[in-house]
């Protein structure tokens, strides 16, 4: 219901209303709903079984490590790629910053694809890496690749604007009043872009966790040994064993929305830090 | 600057206490150059390299396969249905966001996000389970001869599902920047509400409607997850590009999935022509004292409305 419908002559609230909730409705909460009628028809011991049996823990245990490895290097090199593309004047400058969404950009399938063949022992990152004993294809290492891959432009887009709205009068008053430059970077810059690079940090995590096109290419799915958990729903799948499939959903649905809680909780936190 | 010689020899210059020495400008300028080139560069120039790498023939023939060929219109199709209702979507709902206010917006608006936050594959399987054979509405379906799952219709719903949230999450916060004098003057003058919406709203919101619209249509092209869970790969019949790309690579020719992928390589890096264009244009804008016309940020799928 408008509030002060007098005021606001404007029309189309109920059609837009309608339209919204009807197709809301169609396309994602009758959806989900799906999921939860058929997993309370689970009962908690068939459930607790196939959510956590041993396969599936592995596969947890990958989903999460590698994300928070992949998400823990995109807060590093993404805060330096933010940091340096804000900062300094340089040649390509412009080219790279506009090519930070690239990730974004390339369908999953092609990211994985490529990735898989650089790292390949015939590849041109793999043919030296491969002889050092650094195999990315169907390693742990190829996952967190991947994911370091697509969840680089969250961390570097979510910093870009805290450092470019960042008032360069705090560096020069603390050292107009005698401190080092690594001193203002560690006691003053370091802080203030703290809540930003977490929340960069918390939303590659996010997006890692539930990413399935990129790994597929370069895992291999071993299970217990490369086998993410979106792979692992896949595999029940083809194997028909919905309900398997469905606890895992589950599982992952209740990782990706305490996830979105938390990022909440960051970014009311960081927009304290922004506007003092 | 008036400040005596000897001062201003010693810091007059001087922006030691603001600025890192040259040396580690330099150095972390070299290694984020380096993670750049090989984490962005890399990846893109080698899929046009083993694209090519057995010739423009050999290229050709792995395009002009037939099966290929039914993959690139079955995307076409999907990306021509999944994305004008999403655009139809988003300006309901931007409409409804903007202009009006009432009880349970932000639940609304939660609801929209909701797609971002579900694994693709979680979103496929969802459809398994309300269309699928086992499925909630399965024995309606069947009883009734219609072909959701693993048949095209689940792979629009799959990828509507995926890039839902794209338009609206642009158009809102714009719509909620401008506000409705404009049309109310509009109304006042005596136009339709569909007049007034059209000579009116749509002009102020139309490059941030493309801006929605180019990144939905990536998704929707690109989708692998989703897609893959519902699609039954029946080659020649409900692979899309992405999915034929993971067929191929499964194949004996190693340049053929690479062929395929470079279509969807040349459609991301259109995307982002565009998009850094229309992100140029707004930057501009907002230099001359305009209203924003694009709202950047799609890419941080939860920070948009909220702040």
């Amino acid at each position: 219901m408008p509030k002060d419908k007098k005021h606001n002559p404007l029309p189309g609230f109920g059609l837009t209303l309608g339209f919204t909730l009807f197709y809301l409705s169609v396309i994602v909460l009758i959806p989900i709903a799906a999921l939860c009628i058929k997993v309370f028809g689970l009962s908690w011991h068939d459930f607790w079984e196939l959510a956590t049996n041993r396969r599936a823990m592995a596969a947890y245990k990958l989903s999460l490590g590698a994300s928070f490895i992949a998400a823990l290097a995109n807060a590093v090199f993404g805060s330096l790629l933010a940091w340096v593309l804000v900062r300094y004047r340089f040649p390509g400058r412009r080219l790279i910053d506009g090519m930070i969404d690239f990730p974004f950009a390339l369908p999953t399938a092609v990211a994985g694809l490529t990735l898989a063949n650089l790292l390949s022992k015939n590849g041109w990152l793999g043919k030296y890496l491969v002889p050092h004993g650094i195999e990315g294809v169907s390693t742990p290492l190829g996952v967190v690749i991947a994911l370091t891959f697509v969840g680089m432009p969250f961390a570097v887009r979510t910093l870009q604007p805290v450092l470019e709205n960042f008032d360069k009068g705090v560096e020069e008053a603390a050292a107009s009043l005698g401190a080092s430059r690594m001193r203002t970077f560690i006691q003053i810059i370091i802080p203030t872009l703290l809540p930003a690079t977490i929340t960069g940090f918390a939303l590659a995590f996010a997006r890692a966790l539930g990413e399935y096109g990129s790994i597929v290419f370069i895992s291999g799915n071993l299970p217990f040994q490369t086998e993410i958990a979106p792979s692992l729903i896949v595999m029940r799948l083809e194997n028909y064993d919905y309900t398997g499939a469905m606890a895992l959903a589950v599982v992952l649905m209740i990782f990706s929305f305490v996830l979105l809680a938390v990022i909440n909780i960051l970014e009311n936190w960081a927009s304290r830090f922004a506007k003092p | 600057m008036n400040l005596p010689r000897k001062l201003r020899e010693r810091f007059g210059k001087s922006d030691r206490g603001t600025q890192e020495p040259a040396w580690v400008k330099w150095l972390l300028i070299s290694i984020s150059m380096l993670f750049a080139v090989v984490f962005l560069f890399l990846p893109l120039i080698n899929v046009f390299a083993q694209a090519f790498s057995k010739g423009l023939g050999a290229y050709w023939h792995a395009l002009s396969d037939p099966d290929t060929r039914s993959a690139i219109r079955l995307t076409l199709i999907v990306a021509a249905v999944s994305v004008p209702l999403n655009v139809v979507f988003g300006i309901a709902a931007s409409w409804l966001i903007a202009k009006f206010e009432f009880r349970g917006k932000s639940l609304l608006l939660t609801f929209i996000d909701l797609p971002f936050s579900v694994s693709p594959v979680v979103s496929g399987l969802m459809l398994v389970l309300l269309f699928g054979m086992n499925g909630l509405l399965g024995p309606w379906l069947q009883a009734h001869d219609i072909k959701i799952v693993f048949a095209v219709p689940g792979l629009v719903l799959a990828t509507i599902f995926v890039t839902f949230p794209f338009v609206a999450r642009e158009l809102i916060p714009i719509m909620q920047a401008i506000g409705s004098e404009q049309e109310q003057a509009a109304l006042t003058l005596g136009a339709t509400g569909w007049q007034t919406f059209i000579h009116v709203t749509l002009p102020s919101v139309k490059w941030g409607l493309v801006y929605g619209v180019i990144l939905c249509n990536a998704r929707a092209m690109g989708e692998f997850g989703a897609v893959s869970v519902v699609s039954g790969h029946i080659t020649g019949q409900t692979d899309t590009l992405p999915l034929r790309i993971d067929k191929l690579y499964h194949e004996f020719d190693p340049a053929a999935p690479f062929a395929v992928a470079t279509l969807l390589a040349a459609l991301a890096l259109v995307t982002l022509g565009v998009k850094t264009f229309l992100e140029w244009k707004a930057e501009r804008e907002e230099k001359q004292g305009q209203q924003a016309t694009v709202h950047p940020g799609a890419v941080d799928p939860f920070s948009n409305y909220r702040r």
